[in-house]
């Protein structure tokens, strides 16, 4: 136990200011919630997670935002397994045909106003993978989606930027 | 005295009609009449072989018909049986009989190419689901890739048991953390589970056949993002592949640098890993403490090549980034602080009751299943299976250096663990002797085009163990057929075996410690 609060002293607060956030790395969509929504999710926002046909890395990076050095949960952010508690959903991955009813379905069960937003060059366009028999590409294309947070992967900074600025704090 | 493995296999194979396939690279190969494709599988198995992976092929724009091949390996020792098949014909024999791993191998080849396997006892589709059109055969020449497929209804057959106070969990394709969808079906009684049928697919991208669409040189960045985090090591086995197929020579000094990236994606794999596994016992210290050794390893990435996890920085013909002096010393100094921290860390993991509670003997793999299974990789090492393409088929640079590889027995939580904690301090100590003899000069040399109808096969030693590519040009520089074998399409199976007997609610932890792929296994 001595040498686990040692090392937690040592370690001290590692977590790291985010940078600017850089206008490239976001696309917003027309598609807008209220100004009064907005304030309500703009200090704790609840965010379902799911991963529509990536190839994992935009995983890695998505998982890096909860560790001590980004840590999400400073800025109220953080990750339900519920759909019916998000207020958010957050995709990688172009959309396979695999995923496709799974997606819509998790779409479906979270509670309106709602937002998404799609992480990742194959969000956006389907990447590499394209569209084609086993992938629709684009998340657009199933679902209507906010905003694009564009990288392969975007990096954990680029990522929380970008929900910040989908939720208007920054 | 070593003795000449595949010659052993042979002598039970006298008389067949077997001839050797002169336009493999890389690998031996040997052209066999489907009758016999079955019976070398037994000549191989007999003489201790594994079945390393099984795939097919429509040679149509080579003027030929489809194809089936099987790989064996026996530690450094691998071979390829290739059986063509008549297009209106498209049957061979089954291997199940002889190989376990052969039951999905031959499900997918079932249903992506429409090639049976006779005598299968399971055809149900694998990585197809039951809403695809039965008569959708990606794989072929003549599936057009690019249509949109149509849903039609069906239902696909789980495994049930029945019985009194028998129920089911059926969980996923969405989970509830921040990983792959895959679909997982519990039978049990109680919190003991009696069966566990997985079901995937639902990250198939149409990889493979994405491949043939593409040149050589555009595949590197598709190989690059079959499984994410393996990119290095999916990248490295494609290009080695090309390379093999083509003879092309990769510089020295580029050859290192691909080892330095292997080694250092192998570390930060292991380590954000070993936080994970800690952190589904709710011992959530050791998630952060690691995740924060593995960020400055993903810091360092990017400062020195550009990427925070090396995407793309293997190419054709060698990297596309070089190291500075700095860039060496930053390494070092990198590599010295972190493993300061890590055994700090691994003091902590050794002295930690409760931690020790649930990792001990929780989702064991025997020695013997996991032989039979023919698991690679950690989950391999830490149930009695010594293999690692580093050291049984070394390629430049490992073919200089000695690896040394940890072995345990247990296949327990705890052992697959320790492996890849052993693993991390046996990278670093790599990573420092790399540095130590880098060669100069050149970091890229020209690639090479493959003849048509060569194939290239390679064996590259990702962190979740042994990567295969096959990669076989076809007319005018394009690829014919691109055959990718992740370490998980076989080690899925394992995670059946090892969760018989255990409580349902100690499967996330089992499942985080086999850590298999999922785009890397549905391509
Ligand atoms: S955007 Fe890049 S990292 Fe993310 S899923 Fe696509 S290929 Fe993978």
């Amino acid at each position: 136990m001595l040498k686990i609060f040692r090392q937690i002293l040592r370690t001290g607060v590692v977590t790291e200011e985010l940078p600017l956030v850089d206008e490239s790395k976001v696309t917003l969509t027309g598609a807008r919630l209220n100004e009064e929504v907005m304030k309500r999710f703009a200090n704790s926002l609840t965010i379902r997670f799911v991963d529509a046909g990536s190839c994992n890395a935009c995983e890695l990076e998505l998982n890096a935002v909860n560790n001590p050095i980004y840590d999400a949960e400073r800025f109220g952010i953080h990750f339900t397994a519920s759909p019916r508690f998000a207020d958010m959903l957050l995709v990688t991955g172009p959309v396979s045909r695999n995923m496709e009813v799974a997606l819509k379905r998790t779409y479906d069960a979270i509670p309106h106003p709602k937002l998404v937003v799609a992480m990742g060059v194959c969000g956006f366009n389907g990447g590499v993978f394209g569209e084609s028999y086993a992938s629709l590409g684009s998340v657009g294309n199933v679902i209507p989606v906010n905003a694009y947070i564009h990288g392969c992967p975007p990096s954990p900074a680029d990522i929380l930027n970008g929900i910040l600025r989908v939720i208007g704090r920054k | 005295m070593k003795k000449d493995k595949i010659k052993e296999a042979f002598a039970g194979l006298v008389g067949a009609d077997i001839t050797p396939d002169n336009a493999h690279r890389g690998v031996s190969a040997i052209n066999a009449p489907r009758e016999l494709f079955s019976q070398c599988a037994g000549a191989f198995k007999d003489a201790g072989f594994r079945l390393v992976a099984e795939w097919a092929l429509d040679e149509t724009p080579l003027g030929r018909g489809f194809a089936v091949c099987a790989a064996y390996a026996h530690k450094k020792e691998y071979i390829v049986v290739k059986s063509s098949l008549p297009i209106d014909d498209a049957v061979f024999p089954t291997l199940t009989g002889k190989y376990v791993a052969a039951f999905r191998f031959e499900r997918q080849i079932h249903s992506l190419f429409g090639i049976t396997a006779f005598g299968h006892p399971d055809l149900r589709p694998w990585i197809k689901h039951e809403d695809w059109p039965a008569g959708a055969f990606p794989l072929r020449k003549n599936f057009n890739a690019s249509a949109k497929m149509e849903r039609v209804k069906g239902e696909y057959r789980w495994i049930r048991a029945e019985g009194e106070g028998v129920f089911e969990i059926a969980v996923g394709p969405v989970h509830a953390g921040i990983i792959e969808p895959g679909h997982f079906r519990f039978q049990s009684v109680g919190e003991d589970i009696i069966n566990l049928e997985t079901r995937f697919g639902y990250v198939h991208k149409g990889i493979e056949k994405r491949f043939e669409e593409l040149s050589f040189e555009g595949g590197v960045k598709l190989a690059g993002r079959v499984s994410g985090d393996t990119t290095v090591a999916h990248s490295l086995a494609y290009c080695r592949a090309i390379e093999t197929a083509s003879g092309s020579v990769v510089p020295r000094r580029a050859h290192w640098l691909r080892a330095v990236f292997l080694e250092l994606e192998r570390i930060a794999n292991h380590l954000g890993d070993i936080g994970a596994i800690c952190n589904d016992t709710a011992f959530t210290f050791m998630h952060y403490q690691m995740a924060i050794l593995r960020e400055k390893i993903l810091k360092t990435n990017y400062k020195l090549f550009g990427h925070r996890l090396t995407m793309d920085v293997v190419t054709l013909g060698g990297v596309r980034v070089d190291i500075t002096d700095g860039g060496v010393n930053a390494l070092l100094v990198l590599l010295d602080e972190m493993l300061k921290e890590f055994e700090r860390l691994v003091k902590i993991y050794e002295d930690n009751p409760s931690l020790e509670d649930r990792v001990y003997s929780t989702g064991i793999l025997a020695p013997d299943i996991a032989a039979e299974l023919g698991v690679v990789g950690f989950v391999g090492r830490a149930s009695g299976q010594a293999g690692d393409a580093r050291i049984d088929c070394p390629f430049t640079p490992y073919d200089e250096f000695i690896v040394k590889a940890p072995l345990l027995r247990s296949g327990d939580v705890h052992a697959r663990a320790w492996v890849r904690i052993e693993e991390v301090r046996e990278s670093v100590r790599l990573i420092r002797e790399l540095i130590g003899t880098l060669p100069s000069g050149l970091f890229q040399a020209k690639c090479l085009t493959p003849l048509e109808g060569v194939a290239g096969f390679s064996v590259v030693e990702g962190w979740r163990g042994e990567i295969i590519y096959w990669v076989q040009a076809g007319r005018d520089g394009v690829i014919n057929r691109c055959m990718v074998r992740d370490p998980s399409s076989v080690n899925w199976l394992s995670i059946e075996q090892a969760i018989k007997g255990n409580i349902v609610p100690d499967f996330p932890l089992c499942n985080k410690s086999f850590n298999q792929s999922y785009s890397g296994h549905d391509l």
